[in-house]
């Protein structure tokens, strides 16, 4: 249990010194940007995809409810609030685990196997800085952006999959789908993937950077990012939608 | 000479353990600006953690090590990094940086440390690259070299800020001999124009005799001999002279 506790302190302890890093020169603009277009553009096929079909699968389940209360007019705005309150903040939230938390920790912990981090330091570079930093800060920048893809993603399978059952309008669904939305409904749940975005960052840098078990490690690193960023994603996840509804009561619905 | 008066590297008792392992005990020695002092000794008994402490990226447990005139166990990050700057690091398997061309290895830190203009690094990197034979590689992937030009790739990334003290870890080890002699040549060049000190580990001893003006033998974390290869050749110690013939 102790042993639980000192491992959240120096993570914690990573986490603050990465924000403190932040603003300290040079600001790692390059770096920065390398690893949003690793981080976002290359994920953005896999969220895509992921959200198409599950909004398609979604509206097939929720269909064949609805139709027997004959509210399948309710479809888009249920399709709607389920991506953009929880579907697609979580969904999001896990597949970049699962796709860049393993990598940043395979790649770190390869780094510190193959003595990379150490040159980087012998070449009077801070490698906190210009590897793990730029990796947080494109995680929590990532996030927010890549929910919204897979959240309109969701709303298109949807779409294509109630068209296919009642010819129902892109217009008319696009309108039934925000009929009952309100802002609050709409930011709090994507910007609370920033906090995702963060911990992702974290844990999987902190596991790959921290890691010094030679070659096997790499791989125990790339596993152990996908497992903790998993669990703490929806462990955090419930703690802010605690504090969502505490914000904006209202989105308590 | 130690404690760093005229020496580009002055060791002066230095001890490092790792948990209840002891690596090296009560090390002294130094480099003198423009020396190549060789390394020798068997696996696992501190030679490479020397090249570490060196550099700074091990401290000490107790003892001095002098870079010039500079003693570092004690300096602060900001203070370390200009120290850092004075010296070159190759190693063992150049740790080159996977996700950056060739060119961007040379590049990162004359960008990163310096006030040079893009034009500039360019020429610095380019007769750098041309020095060392890789001047058609620049656009390369490391994962796209041969194991001699990764070597001679570690190498011009560490000369790319010319530094005073080059240090290499086993920089022969897994090449062939012809691609091994080339290193050797290299270093030697680097030494003979530039007056570099070079501190180089390794277990060639045909290398170390071309390269090495002098030798130190370590052995379970001592240092059981300090020398010319003549005199180690003649030394006491069993294992001293043992290590030095081929």
């Amino acid at each position: 249990m102790t042993n639980i506790f000192e491992i959240a302190g120096e993570v914690s302890t990573f986490g603050f010194r990465a924000l403190a890093d932040l603003f300290r020169r040079p600001f790692e603009g390059e770096q920065i940007r390398r690893q949003l277009a690793e981080i976002g553009s290359k994920s953005l096929p896999l969220v895509i995809a992921s959200g198409f079909a599950l909004g398609a699968v979604l509206t097939l389940h929720t269909r064949s409810t609805l139709v027997t209360f004959g509210a399948t007019a309710w479809i888009p705005t249920v399709q709607a609030l389920a991506f953009f309150l929880e579907i697609g903040p979580l969904v999001t939230g896990l597949l970049v685990a699962g796709r860049v938390g393993s990598g940043i920790g395979a790649v770190l912990s390869n780094m510190r196997a193959t003595e990379q981090i150490d040159a980087i330091e012998s070449l009077s570079i801070d490698s906190f800085k210009f590897l793990v930093v730029p990796r947080i800060v494109a995680c929590t920048l990532a996030l927010p952006l890549l929910t919204l893809f897979l959240d309109f993603a969701g709303l298109l399978g949807g779409f294509f999959s109630e068209y296919a059952a009642s010819r129902l309008s892109f217009q008319l669904y696009i309108a039934r789908s925000f009929s009952s939305f309100e802002w609050s409904n709409f930011c709090a749940p994507t910007l609370k993937t920033a906090v995702f975005g963060f911990a992702i960052g974290t844990i999987s840098s902190f596991l790959g950077y921290t890691t010094n078990e030679g070659a096997e490690g790499v791989g125990r690193a790339a596993t152990r990012s996908v497992v903790v960023s998993s669990l703490l994603i929806i462990l955090v996840d419930v703690l802010l939608i605690k504090f969502i509804f505490f914000i904006f009561p209202e989105s308590a619905l | 000479m130690i404690n760093g008066q005229g020496s580009a590297v002055a060791f002066e008792h230095v001890s490092k353990s790792f948990g209840a392992k002891q690596v090296l005990r009560d090390i002294s020695f130094d480099v003198r600006a423009g020396e190549a002092l060789c390394i020798l000794g068997r696996s696992g008994t501190g030679k490479s953690v020397t090249l570490k402490l060196i550099i700074s990226l091990l401290k000490p447990d107790q003892g001095k090590i002098w870079i010039e005139q500079d003693e570092v166990t004690h300096l602060a990050e900001s203070e370390l990094s200009r120290v850092r700057r004075k010296m070159g690091f190759l190693f063992q398997d150049a740790a080159l940086f996977d996700s950056l061309t060739l060119y961007e290895n040379l590049a990162l830190p004359l960008k990163r440390l310096t006030s040079k203009s893009p034009e500039e690094v360019d020429f610095i990197v380019d007769r750098v690259l041309r020095q060392l034979g890789l001047a058609a590689d620049e656009k390369k992937m490391p994962s796209e070299l041969s194991g001699g030009m990764r070597k001679r790739a570690g190498l011009a990334r560490a000369l790319v800020l010319e530094p005073k003290i080059l240090l290499a870890d086993e920089p022969n080890s897994g090449l062939d001999r012809i691609t091994s002699s080339e290193i050797d040549d290299l270093l030697l060049l680097q030494k003979e124009e530039h007056k570099t000190a070079l501190v180089v580990v390794t277990h060639d001893v045909r290398g170390a005799r071309r390269v090495g003006d002098r030798i130190v033998v370590l052995d379970k974390g001592k240092l059981i001999a300090d020398g010319s290869f003549a005199e180690i050749e003649h030394s006491e110690n069993e294992v001293a002279r043992h290590l030095v013939t081929e």
